[in-house]
Order: structure tokens, then sequence, then C-alpha cells
């Protein structure tokens, strides 16, 4: 094994450096699954809800110039993993990297969910690649003995991803589609606000759907459920630097710019433009 | 310290007017902050150009504020901005750990404002002002001052008797006249040149037939800005006495090094460093190991060393058919 890649200077807490790619896989017609070999000291720097920016290779005549932000899916071990859609030329070129590859990574970055101790149970409502995003929350929610459930949501069956996952870290899982019209609003408000009115819900999660966020806003308002939202946006540095990012939030009574990649991508439920 | 044995280390320092740099790299303002300190030792730098300031706070243009075009990207931030007095407070004190210069980028839009806020940033952990009258972003169809020789002139009059501190200004490529805007920054008493700024720029989005920024224009930066940037570098070195300090899709030792050859006595570092957030250490090292390797014996031998066109020898250019 090749010697690992240290940090540039002592103090410094991001890690830059290539990983080499231990599997890779597509999960179904339009995710990936990527794993890395990553130092066990850079996994458990990770925290749910943070971001690796990675460079991702040339494919063909085109190669993507910025680097792309990817919220982390997993971080346990010797293993950083991803999952992800292909989409765009970034996540096109991703896809091409071949077991033994090695990718160019930056990160942990961001700042990640924050768990109350006090939060015995949580819901989160996840969509698309939301749910990557979403995930390494079941098992944060285990290590401190909360109880999970989670609403994943997707366009049909084979779409719907890491139902294994959260059941195995004894999330209650609940799966809504587009085909048989359960993943509606209109079929979810009543759901939620249920559990929210039985007092069974103390913080919510999202992330992937501006019609879910805005669904767990008026309903946690409503409820005085407090919750958490994962954003995107295209970025540049990922650091803080460049100002790229910026999405509009409320705060203390006025409208303000924040950067995605630095007070977020974790954001309170409250503060998020929908 | 890396030396072989027998032969002295290589001086990397460089003069910028008054100033002496323990090497040529430092950042392009915009494209550096207090967060890249995560990353790498900020005391490796030979300057710290910051980003730039105005008066007052400012938030900037409406996303998306970036988007990538093939061999570079086009930015429209416009120039978000705390104001002068949170700046004072709050980020020139961070600075004060490193000794390394801190240049301070300012922008106003008026020549009397950019006086007053000139003043204002001329404090104690200073060590220059570099006049951002370039930025494509803030003015209409991209109007900024260094785009004709008497606005800049102009400007920078008023900034030079503002200020006591060293003045660097910015220039663009956006103008057609830039031996005439160097000379009058020299003429205005500017200290150096700082060459150049984002080339205005749009991208379309085919499907929606939208513009991919949200402030439509917006300023092209990374590698495809290098070859006009370079020539305009090597431009105000011939044009004035004055330092020029290249930026404009710098990424490796050999781009550095073609400003060196061109004329410019430094360099700034700017979209590569979000490639790799390592690009200006990188670029400081392997300037050293060059000029090592080629014997030479101080970074600033390198400054103006371009040879003449290669002749034509031995080829025959449009010769008949026999």
């Amino acid at each position: 094994m090749t010697a690992l890649p240290v940090l540039a200077t002592a103090g410094a807490r991001v890690f830059t450096g290539p990983l080499r790619v231990a599997e890779h896989e597509a999960v179904n017609a339009d995710y990936r699954l990527m794993r890395l070999e990553a130092p066990p000291t850079l996994t458990a720097a990770c925290a749910p809800g943070q971001f690796f920016h990675l460079l991702c290779p040339a494919e063909g005549r085109h190669a993507p110039l910025l680097r792309r932000p990817m919220s982390i899916y997993g971080a346990e071990g010797d293993r950083l993993s991803f999952l992800y859609k292909v989409q765009g030329k970034g996540t096109a070129a991703l896809a091409t990297l071949p077991v033994g590859g090695s990718l160019e990574v930056m990160g942990p970055l961001g700042q990640g969910f924050r768990l109350d101790p006090g939060w015995r149970n949580l819901l989160l409502v996840a969509r698309g690649v939301g749910l990557a995003t979403l995930a390494p929350l079941a098992a944060a929610a285990k290590a401190k003995g909360m109880g999970l459930t989670a609403i994943c949501s997707a366009r049909a069956p084979e779409f719907l991803m890491s139902l294994e996952l959260f059941a195995s870290h004894g999330a209650e899982v609940v799966t809504v589609l587009d085909s048989d019209g359960t993943s509606a609003v209109e079929h979810l408000d009543p759901m939620i606000e249920a559990r929210m009115a039985a007092g069974a819900v103390d913080a919510v999660f999202t992330c992937g759907s501006a019609r879910l966020l805005r669904l767990l806003q008026a309903l946690g308002d409503k409820h005085g459920v407090p919750g958490q939202v994962a954003l995107e946006q295209q970025m540049a540095c990922g650091l803080g630097m460049c100002h790229c990012c910026v999405r509009p939030f409320r705060r203390d009574g006025a409208t303000v710019p924040l950067r995605v990649c630095r007070e977020g991508p974790v954001f309170d439920i409250r503060e998020a433009v929908a | 310290m890396n030396a072989p044995l027998g032969r002295p280390a290589v001086d990397m320092s460089v003069r910028i007017g008054g100033l002496t740099l323990k090497n040529p790299v430092m950042p392009a303002s915009g494209t550096f902050s207090e967060e890249l300190a995560e990353v790498f030792d900020l005391g490796t730098l030979g300057a710290h150009v910051l980003k730039t300031i105005t008066r007052d706070p400012r938030t900037g243009n409406p996303t998306p504020r970036v988007t990538e075009v093939e061999g570079g990207m086009l930015n429209a931030i416009g120039i978000p901005s705390k104001g002068v007095e949170a700046f004072l407070a709050k980020v020139v004190p961070f600075y004060s750990r490193y000794d390394v210069p801190l240049v301070v980028s300012i922008s106003a839009p008026t020549s009397a404002d950019f006086a007053t806020l000139a003043a204002r940033v001329s404090v104690p952990g200073v060590a220059a002002i570099e006049a951002n009258i370039s930025c494509p972003n803030i003015e209409e169809d991209g109007r900024a001052f260094a785009i004709r020789p008497g606005s800049t002139r102009e400007v920078m009059a008023r900034l030079r008797d503002a200020t006591d501190l060293p003045l660097w200004a910015k220039l663009t490529p956006n103008t057609g006249e830039t031996p005439e805007v160097a000379r009058a920054v020299e003429e205005a008493g500017g200290d150096a040149l700082v060459v150049a700024n984002t080339i205005l720029a749009m991208a379309v989005d085919t499907r929606t037939r939208r513009p991919r920024l949200g402030n439509l224009m917006g300023g092209l930066s990374g590698p495809a800005l290098k070859p006009i940037t370079l020539r305009m570098a090597y431009q105000c070195a011939r044009a004035t006495s004055l330092p020029v300090i290249g930026c404009g899709g710098i990424a490796t030792v050999d781009d550095a090094l073609e400003y060196l050859i061109a004329g410019a006595s430094a360099v700034q570092v700017g979209t590569e460093t979000f490639i790799d957030p390592l690009a200006m250490p990188r670029i400081i090292e392997g300037l050293r190991a060059r000029a090592e390797a080629e014997g030479v014996a101080a970074i600033r031998d390198y400054v103006g060393t371009l040879a003449d066109a290669a002749e034509p020898e031995g080829v025959v250019f449009m010769q008949a058919a026999p």
C-alpha cells in the first residue's frame, strides 16, 4: 500500500489528497456507490451532513475544471463512501473511475447535522439524492440511542435505496412512491402531522426536495417541532473563499445570503427560503 | 536549506515597489481568505492579497454566481462586503500573526470614494493597497476605471494623494489601450501593476435560453485567460518601469515562469486555488526547484528575459511548388 497522503502543515484541519477507489458500482439505473480507502483518522473526523470536494477526472476531451461537492454517504473505519447520481459532466467523469484508481478529495467540509441530546425520536424525509445526505443520520441516531423513522420517497420501487441501511440501524422505514401516488404532499401531510400531533417527533430532517422542505417547515411551525435541512448550491472553492454558493436565509428578521459550503450545508429548517 | 552542497540556496525574494516579498507567489484577490489557513500555512506566501472591500456592506449578485466553461470559469460574485469598519475590526487582525505583507484590495464607485476608502485602510498592519479599478461585475456592461487612460489617471492620482502606502493598480483585459492605461498608472504615482482582472464574458443555457449567470455577464478566469493576460503583462512591462504582477490562468510552475520571463516580477494565483487548494505552495516549491536545477541563483533573474522570436532558420515558408 502506498503511503497515506499527509496534510500540508501541522494544525491544518482539512484533508487534501488522493484516495484509492476500493469499490465502485451501480446501485440502480440512476445511482452509483463509490467507496474510497481512507485513513481511519479521516473517517473519524467526518460528521453526518458534511461534504467532500471532489476533483473529478477528465472524461474524453471534457475535463471538469472545478471540483464537485458531494455529501458523505458513509464514513466508517477505512471506508469513505459517496452515493451519487450521474447528472452532469462532473459526475459522468466520476463514474468512469475504475476500482484501484485514485480520486483527489478535500474535506470533510461544512457544518453537519446537530443532534440535541434531549431528542428521542427523529423523523427524516428524503427524496432522490437527498437520501445520500441523510443516510449517515441513521448510524448517528443509533449511536446516541435515538429512535429514527425514515420516510423514503422515490419515483418507483426500483429507485428506492438504502432501505436495508436504515433498517440495519433499527430505523422504522416508510416508503412512498410517485408511481402509486403515496409520495404526494397531500398524502404525506396528514401522515407526518399525525405523528407530530402524537408527540412522536422531536426533530425533522430533510434534503433533496423544496416541496418536502415547505411541508416540514409548515408542520414544524404548527407543532413546534424543530428541524434541519441540507441544501445544495453550485460551488467553486468549497472552503468559503469565493462566495459563489450563497443562498438566501431568514435570520434575525432579515433575508441574508449565507454560504452553503461554510455556514451550511445543513441549516435550521426555519431559516431556509424554500 | 535544500540546496546541494557547494551551491547556495536560490534567492526567492522579489521587490515590488517599496516592498520586499520572500517569494513571488501570492493569491489573486477574491480567491483567498482566512479559511485557507485550514489547508496550509499561509506564512509560506509572498503576500496576502485580500478580497476586495467596499466602504459599505454589499450583498453581492444574485445566483448562480459561477459557471464552468471550457478551459475556465465565469464568476459574477458582485463584491459582497461586510463594509470597511467590520473589515478593519475583524479581518486585518487575523493576518497580524503572519510575517507576510498584507495587501488590501479596495473598490468604490467614484474617484473621491476610492480616495476616502484608501485613507481609511491605511492603518498599521496593511502593507499595500491594491486598487481594483477593473472589476467587470459591479458596473453595467463591465465598465471600470481601467478601461481608459483618462479615468485611470484620475482615480490613481486621487488615491496617490490619499495614502502613503504602496499603491498597486489592478488592470483589466477589457481595454484596447493596455500600454496607455499602464502609463497612466505610472504617471499618477502608482507603485505596481497587477495584470490582470477577469475578462467580461457570458454563457447561455440553450435548454432554458437563460444566461448561466444570475448577473447575465461575468468575468472569465482560469487557463483560457492566460495567453491574453500574459500578453498584457508583457506590454505593461515594456510600456512602464513599474513592477508588474502577473495574474491570469496560472496553475503550474511553467505558467508562473512564463509571466516572469515576459517581464512580471511576481505572480498571483486565483482560480487554480479553487481546484487545488495547495496550488500556491506547490508553485513556490516548484519555482525553487526549477531555478536550482537550471543553476539560476535568484528567482528575479528570470524576470524580463524573453528572447527574440525564433528565426525561421532552415524553414522556407510559402515557397511556390516546383
